[in-house]
């Protein structure tokens, strides 16, 4: 057991920490959830790419290289302690790209995956609607065949920057027979295509983070079905570890904030033990994921799976987030109000605990898969 | 970068459960507390055949010379059997105490660490704390007492008995009797010692946690109430989750304060690790005595062993304050040059 890091990999850690303090914009840029704000994050997302760092994994046809697991964590951890710009493309980039490598077809891989490496295509997933959300199989939106391709209705909701994205990703209900989690399709669809109406819906903080999508017989070609029609369900939940485990949380953004904290704290007057303690224990939480993940990388190397595991991690980095925040307002004291990039932190940190599957449907996963409880009538 | 335990640590820990599920440990432990410590000897001879005992004595002083993750390890056992006796001293802290010693004095080391890796002499120590008084468990049992103030390091005189909130433990006020050694290297021996039991414990906590998450597991299966069994309930589902992701991320600070013994980085690691696998340990024992219902709150089932314990060893190396102050001082101090580029 550990911790070492080999020659090459040192070496890519050390271009990527040069490249960030040569490029990271001296000004945070403007929220991405407003559209100057967008741009400016799309315009950045084409500066990684030039230096081949905005998708690092992939392979470099697309526009990677070929990155291994543990460089991709050691980016991430480099990504964040550099105060680097957040990833407007993440949707795509985490979400919808470890899918199209799984499930997708040649001419979709080379469609699709150069032009968001690039930030030429933003992408939003269209999973959640107003009626289906824990219970993701309830949704109702349709499919319906047509000549070449299908023909989708119905409304979509609380889909990340969809107010400005190009495109989006989500499973229809293709056999209104079927069983519930049977006849569902993977489809994806440009978000200004005749039929699609997109309605910004403002967050907390007042921008419009998310939005609802509703679709009016919209058409959609053959090729934009991801994986074999009526299967969508297997294909969603082949990834969707994905985004609750390694890739859309990756630790350096919970390490960079809890030594932002630390900071703040050494920064102030001597606040007493039980802020003391809040700082400790948000640097232990975010060590005890930064090395876990190692582990959990380690365990990749090796061939294992990313499965329930992954419900482990969610929850606890979204309560380590609430907590680290609310740490520092308290440190903050009667500044804490006025709105900061802490304050904007906090809020987001609020949605932690809901997106990618609430903590409570993640407690139910860890009991019933990994300790091997009854499922019982809940669900 | 492996981060993971590799085939031999898991076989050798393995072995060491087997050993504890093969004896009634339950028995030995509460044997031990009433006076009878004749089941524990032997399973704690049994631990030193298996070789647990010198594990991190260099083969200089009669030991395997292995390294600390290999006694992260066993103590994990050792934690899930809930096994008695004055372990985490006379196989942890108190070589690493005499180890340190030895760059300025072998002649303790010498004289008494060939006899603990065999498993023939057993050893205490107390670390006196603020007041001046030192407590050290099983006194009255053991071959060697061992007592520091930080700056003496003293053979150790047994004076009254204290009582311990775990009744497997078994505490004695301790006196300083003859001067062994005094001066800088004893601070630093004496902190070597205590940053080893500390980690031992740590060890120890992690694996009682998970047994009490096993033994709760098991019960709610089976347990039933309104005709269901009471694991179906929400309530309890999210309940054990809690106590799982916490196990789950205790354990690597465990490993990396194992790896980083040798670094400037050791007092806040292993600091960070007492407080991650106590605090595990504790929701995990908070959790069983729940679902468990009354019976958990009788000394009668086995349950008890491991809540007594798990109550105890959350101070006895350091109270979770002291800890996290270290590990405070640790931060302030700003980050401590890293010998491994994943951790910087
Ligand atoms: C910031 C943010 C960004 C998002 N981005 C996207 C996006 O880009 N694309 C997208 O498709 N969706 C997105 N979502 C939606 C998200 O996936 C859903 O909010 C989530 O799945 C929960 O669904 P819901 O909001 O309908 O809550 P509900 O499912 O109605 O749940 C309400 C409450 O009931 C609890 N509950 C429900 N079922 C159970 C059960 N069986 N046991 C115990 N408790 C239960 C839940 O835990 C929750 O506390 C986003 C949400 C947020 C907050």
């Amino acid at each position: 057991m550990d911790l070492d890091l080999d020659d090459s990999t040192r070496e890519f850690q050390r271009e990527v920490r040069e490249f960030l303090a040569a490029n990271v914009p001296a000004q945070p840029l403007p929220s991405m959830d407003t559209e100057a704000g967008f741009e400016a994050h799309r315009a950045w997302e084409r500066t990684l790419a030039e230096a081949r760092l905005s998708v690092v994994s992939w392979p470099r046809e697309f526009g990677g290289r070929d990155a291994s697991l543990l460089e991709w964590v050691l980016f991430e951890q480099e990504y964040y302690a550099a105060s680097a710009p957040g990833r407007v493309s993440q949707n795509g980039i985490f979400l919808l790209a470890p899918t199209l490598f799984e499930h997708g077809t040649p001419e979709q891989l080379e469609r699709i995956m150069p032009r968001m490496a690039r930030g030429d295509d933003i992408w939003a997933q269209a999973w959640s609607e107003p009626e289906a959300g824990s219970d993701l199989a309830g949704i109702r939106s349709t499919a319906r065949r047509t000549d070449g391709g299908w023909v989708l209705s119905g409304q979509k909701t609380w889909s990340s920057r969809a107010a400005f994205a190009d495109w989006a990703f989500g499973l229809f209900r293709s056999d209104p027979a079927a069983e519930r989690h049977r006849g569902l399709t993977y489809l994806m669809f440009p978000l200004d295509a005749e039929g699609v109406t997109v309605r910004p819906i403002p967050q907390l903080d007042g921008e419009p983070g998310f939005a609802e999508i509703f679709l009016d017989d919209v058409f959609v070609p053959d090729t934009d079905v991801i994986g074999a029609p009526n299967e969508g369900w297997r294909v969603a939940m082949s990834t969707s570890s994905n985004e609750r485990g390694l890739s859309l949380r990756s630790p350096g953004r919970f390490s960079a904030t809890a030594q932002r904290l630390i900071d703040l704290w050494t920064a102030g007057a001597d606040t007493g033990t039980a802020a003391r303690d809040a700082v400790v224990d948000a640097w232990i939480g975010s060590e005890a994921y930064r090395l876990h993940t190692f582990g959990t990388v380690t365990r990749l190397n090796e061939g294992g799976k990313l499965g329930a595991e992954s419900s482990i991690t969610k929850v606890f980095w979204s309560e380590l987030d609430i907590s680290m925040h609310e740490t520092a307002l308290d440190l903050l004291g009667a500044e804490a109000e006025e709105a900061s990039r802490w304050t904007d932190g906090y809020l987001f940190s609020l949605s932690g605990p809901i997106y990618a599957g609430t903590n409570e449907i993640q407690r139910n996963i860890i009991a019933e898969r990994l300790l091997g409880l009854p499922r019982g009538s809940s669900r | 970068m492996k981060f993971a335990l590799s085939p031999e640590h898991l076989d050798f820990g393995a072995s060491i459960r087997k050993l504890f599920e093969s004896g009634s440990t339950a028995a030995a432990v509460r044997a031990w507390s009433a006076g009878d410590p004749a089941p524990g000897r032997t399973l704690i001879e049994q631990l030193a055949a298996a070789g647990a005992l010198g594990l991190t004595v260099t083969e200089e002083f009669g030991g395997l010379g292995a390294e600390p993750l290999d006694q992260i390890v066993a103590f994990v056992e050792v934690g899930r059997a809930a096994a008695p006796g004055p372990l985490v001293e006379s196989a942890a802290a108190v070589p690493a105490l005499l180890q340190a010693l030895a760059a300025s004095d072998p002649e303790p080391a010498q004289r008494w660490l060939p006899g603990i890796s065999e498993g023939t002499l057993s050893a205490t120590v107390g670390f006196a704390g603020r007041g001046g008084r030192a407590v050290a468990v099983d006194a009255d049992r053991v071959d060697l007492v061992l007592v520091t103030d930080g700056e003496r390091l003293s053979t150790g005189r047994v004076g009254e008995p204290v009582r311990s909130v775990d009744p497997a433990r078994r505490l004695f006020v301790v006196e300083a009797d003859e001067l062994i050694a005094e001066g800088p290297q004893v601070v630093e021996a004496s902190a070597a010692g205590f940053d080893s039991g500390a980690l031992a414990n740590a060890a120890q906590l992690l694996g009682a946690g998970t047994a009490l998450l096993d033994a709760s597991t098991d019960y709610v299966k089976q347990r039933k109430q309104f005709g269901r069994p009471i694991g179906e309930f929400q309530a309890i589902k999210q309940k054990l989750a809690d106590v799982f992701i916490g196990l789950d991320l205790a354990e690597p600070m465990l490993y990396r304060a194992a790896l980083t013994t040798a670094t400037p980085n050791r007092a806040r690691d292993t600091s960070a690790a007492a407080v991650a696998c106590a605090d595990a340990a504790y929701r995990a024992a908070r959790a069983a005595l729940q679902v468990h219902g009354a019976i958990g709150y009788t000394a009668e089932y086995d349950l008890s062993l491991w809540l007594t314990r798990v109550t105890a060893l959350r101070s006895a190396w350091g109270t979770p304050d002291l800890h996290r102050g270290r590990v405070a001082d640790a931060l302030r101090a700003g980050p401590a040059a890293d010998p491994s580029g994943a951790l910087t």
